[in-house]
């Protein structure tokens, strides 16, 4: 058997990989905020032309009337399911190889949150007017619940990123605290809330994640399923559809995985992070799109043998559309290069590593995105009275706000990755514990020695104890 | 009848709800009438429970007796404006070739800038291969869409009929657009030309002008007229009269020419509405035709395209295409 290295040596390492971003910057960042800083700046300009001109200047007009701004606000909110997933859903099954990507998946949450909830307002005719829903909300309106679930859980998961943020904040408090800038300083003081790691603050910390964890699942679910809900409440034909919330919610759970298998890829390799995260979390994570493949192909299935096999109304219009008609291309990218590909480059053992699942996500993220288009520009498209189909076309101004939205949610996340440590060094130390030093000492039979942290201790008594008396 | 929006419970076209009610109320007033009788002899009488606070004002208030008109009476009278139009008499203005005057009526008396057309005439296909014109103005739907998503209350379902916008509250999210069946929301999507003379009134939901940028209007049923004694700009602008406008309160309704009463008119020339499966309940009525009595032959496509006449005396307005380009 190799020799197990110590927990304090591994943590150490662990600590300096991770931690050492935060101290310093190289040449690499500043280049890469610059350029995000542009797009952005990109961006606000065509913004301010369209908040002048008025939204003459998008390829909106009165029949399709929604375009890409919703469809990057389905988008967006979608892949804010990452978080939960990832953190909620495989924290509250105890999948243990989800610890050194926790972090990061909670960070796309509040990143992707932050811009979903931006674009219906850049989307409004009268942005000026944007407290009038606070001043006279109507709960009657399926916008309102959208602002009270999107909200709601925008708070959740920014507590949902800060809690397992706390022992992390303390420990580059006491670590790095003498090498950052005041600022830094400060926020590594102020927010590490005094944490000292005492057996007490860290019942509390596992309460307060037991019961977030599974808070935010269903106000996840909520969040997405009220986004389609903006749809189906219409008398639209190919939006009327009682499966909506749940399809927009398997979409969301799959371009959220796609996505933080992109980030992850990215940070990854930006970091140097291969020991810690590993093939196998892209396997995993692979798997999951895998069956997430199936999900989505069923809803797809489910909607086209109901709805298209009657053909009722205006649904004969909405699948010819779809199928052979002008959103032929953009369907069929969907279905093939964001369901089918990825879905058999997973199947396939000789595709499935991690180039393979990196470039299932990408494929999948950009099908996602088509598929919020087309569910967007398609349902607007059908004429629901006797004029000719209308055509849309997003103009400069929307491409610009678009890539400057995308621009902003990566400067967020690598904004954050210099303040917070992008990986949840405590678990991941605890978890190593668990897994090597305990479950090497339990095959070797010596008794708990002093590198062990105290945490461990009972966990590790209990099992002997167990196996004495079967003894 | 719980979901109606409307302050008003009764369906107005619903024509055995309405005698229901009115056998009911005549029971009831006799039941009473009788009660009193028997009170009066016997002083005292087994009362059914819901007669007794009426009972108990009447014996309390006066012995003579109140005419049963007045108890009845509502203070004041509620309007329910309703349209019909009979498309029998209407070809899309094609017989004297000119823009369906209608919509130029609307236009002109509103303001309304190019592309809107609240209210359309839009060319609908017969079985047979003809087609028939059927002039769409908002449908005053009674179970609105389009009130039910707004998320500022911007939009509202008056208690008269018509679905009013208040553009100084609208924030432009377009959902009542998506929400809208009838494709009857407009959006203003730049500066939309102003004449002066429209600055000179000041705003109110009843009149819509002048028009804000990125807000929704559309047709506003004309009640603001109608209360004044005149026809609606669309009624006034139809020159074969096709164009009903009246009240199911006073059940009478008139096209300018002829005066008719409106729930028998309806019942007796078959009148529909549209889309009537999705349950918005219009208050506007078609007569089933194809200009037959202007002797449309309905093979005979085609209307002359609308304009914007007072448009063009504004420079450099902008203007945009409804159909996305």
């Amino acid at each position: 058997m190799e020799p197990v290295e110590p927990l304090e040596e591994y943590q150490q390492r662990l600590e300096d990989k991770v931690l050492s971003p935060l101290t310093r910057a190289g040449p690499r960042y500043y280049l890469i905020v610059g350029l995000l800083l542009l797009v952005i700046a990109w961006g606000l300009y065509a913004y301010v032309t369209q908040y002048r001109e008025g939204l003459y200047v998008t390829g909106m007009r009165d029949r399709i009337l929604w375009g890409l701004y919703v469809s990057l606000f389905i988008f967006f909110i979608g892949i804010s399911q990452a978080g939960t997933l990832i953190s909620a859903i495989l924290r509250l099954s105890k999948a243990q190889w989800r610890v050194p990507i926790t972090r990061m998946a909670e960070l796309i949450t509040v990143a992707a949150l932050l811009l979903g909830a931006l674009l219906p307002v850049i989307d409004q005719g009268r942005p000026d007017r944007v407290h009038f829903l606070l001043l006279y909300g109507r709960w009657q309106s399926p916008i309102i619940w959208d602002i009270f679930a999107i909200s709601t859980y925008t708070i959740g998961s920014l507590i949902y990123l800060y809690l397992p943020l706390i022992p992390d904040l303390a420990l580059a408090r006491d670590k790095i605290g003498h090498l950052v800038s005041p600022p830094k300083r400060w926020f590594f003081r102020t927010f590490s809330l005094d944490w000292r790691g005492t057996a007490r603050q860290k019942r509390y910390l596992i309460i307060a994640l037991g019961i977030m964890m599974v808070l935010m699942i269903p106000v996840a679910v909520s969040a997405h399923t009220v986004v389609s809900l903006i749809f189906a409440t219409t008398l639209r034909e190919p939006w009327d559809n009682p499966m909506f919330g749940a399809y927009f919610v398997a979409g969301a759970i799959y371009s959220g995985t796609a996505t933080i298998v992109i980030v992850m890829a990215v940070v990854r390799k930006a970091y140097g992070l291969e020991e810690y995260i590993t093939r196998q979390h892209f396997i995993n994570l692979g798997y999951l799109l895998g069956c997430l493949v199936l999900v989505m192909m069923y809803f797809n299935v489910l909607e086209f043998v109901t709805n298209g096999y009657k053909l009722a109304g205006e649904g004969e219009m909405h699948f010819q559309q779809l199928f052979t008609g002008t959103l032929a291309p953009y369907y069929w990218s969907y279905a093939l290069g964001g369901m089918l590909i990825p879905g058999l480059i997973i199947l396939f053992p000789w595709t499935r590593n991690i180039a393979g699942v990196i470039t299932a996500s990408v494929l999948v993220n950009v099908g996602m995105w088509i598929e919020r288009y087309f569910i967007v520009v398609g349902g607007m498209r059908v004429p629901i009275m006797p004029y000719e189909p209308a055509s849309y076309f997003p103009t400069w101004v929307e491409w610009s706000i678009m890539a400057a939205a995308f621009a902003a949610f990566t400067l967020i996340i690598v904004l954050a990755m210099r303040l917070l440590p992008i990986i949840s060094i405590w678990e991941v130390s605890e978890q190593y514990g668990e897994e090597k030093i305990i479950s090497r000492r339990e095959a070797i039979g010596t008794a708990v020695s002093q590198s062990v942290h105290p945490e461990y201790a009972p966990t590790f008594r209990r099992a002997q104890t167990t196996e004495e008396s079967q003894s | 009848m719980a979901e109606q929006p409307t302050g008003d419970g009764t369906l107005p076209e619903d024509k055995s709800a309405e005698d229901g009610r009115r056998e009911n109320l005549r029971k009831w007033q006799l039941s009473r009438r009788r009660l009193l009788k028997i009170m009066g002899a016997a002083g005292l009488a087994a009362v059914a429970t819901p007669m007794v606070p009426g009972a108990i004002s009447k014996i309390l208030g006066a012995s003579d007796e109140v005419p049963a008109e007045a108890v009845d009476k509502k203070p004041g009278r509620l309007r329910r404006w309703a349209m019909v139009i009979d498309l029998r008499r209407c070809d899309g203005c094609q017989s004297i070739g000119k823009p369906p005057q209608c919509t130029l009526g609307c236009i002109e008396g509103h303001f309304a800038p190019e592309p809107m057309q609240w209210i359309q005439v839009f060319e609908y296909d017969l079985p047979g291969g003809g087609t028939q014109f059927i002039p769409v103005p908002c449908q005053s739907c009674q179970n609105p869409p389009c009130v039910n998503v707004c998320p500022v209350g911007a939009t509202w379902s008056t208690p008269e009929g018509p679905v009013l916008i208040d553009q100084d509250r609208c924030i432009g999210c377009r959902m009542c657009m998506a929400a809208c069946p009838y494709d009857r929301r407009f959006f203003t999507w730049a500066t939309p030309p102003i004449p002066p003379e429209a600055l000179l009134a000041d705003y109110h939901p009843e009149r819509q002008f002048p028009l804000q940028k990125g807000v929704t209007s559309k047709c506003d049923f004309c009640p603001d007229i109608a209360r004044g004694g005149r026809l609606p700009y669309c009624a006034q602008g139809c020159p074969n009269s096709a164009i009903y406008y009246g009240d199911f309160e006073e059940d009478m309704a008139t096209n300018g020419e002829e005066v008719v009463e409106l729930s028998k008119f309806l019942s007796e020339n078959q009148a529909y509405r549209l889309k009537e499966e999705l349950n918005t309940k219009p208050r506007v009525y078609y007569i089933p035709g194809h200009g037959q009595e202007l002797g449309r032959d309905p093979y005979d496509e085609g209307r002359m395209p609308t304009e914007w006449p007072w448009e063009k005396k504004i420079k450099g307005a902008k203007t945009w295409n409804r159909s996305n380009r």
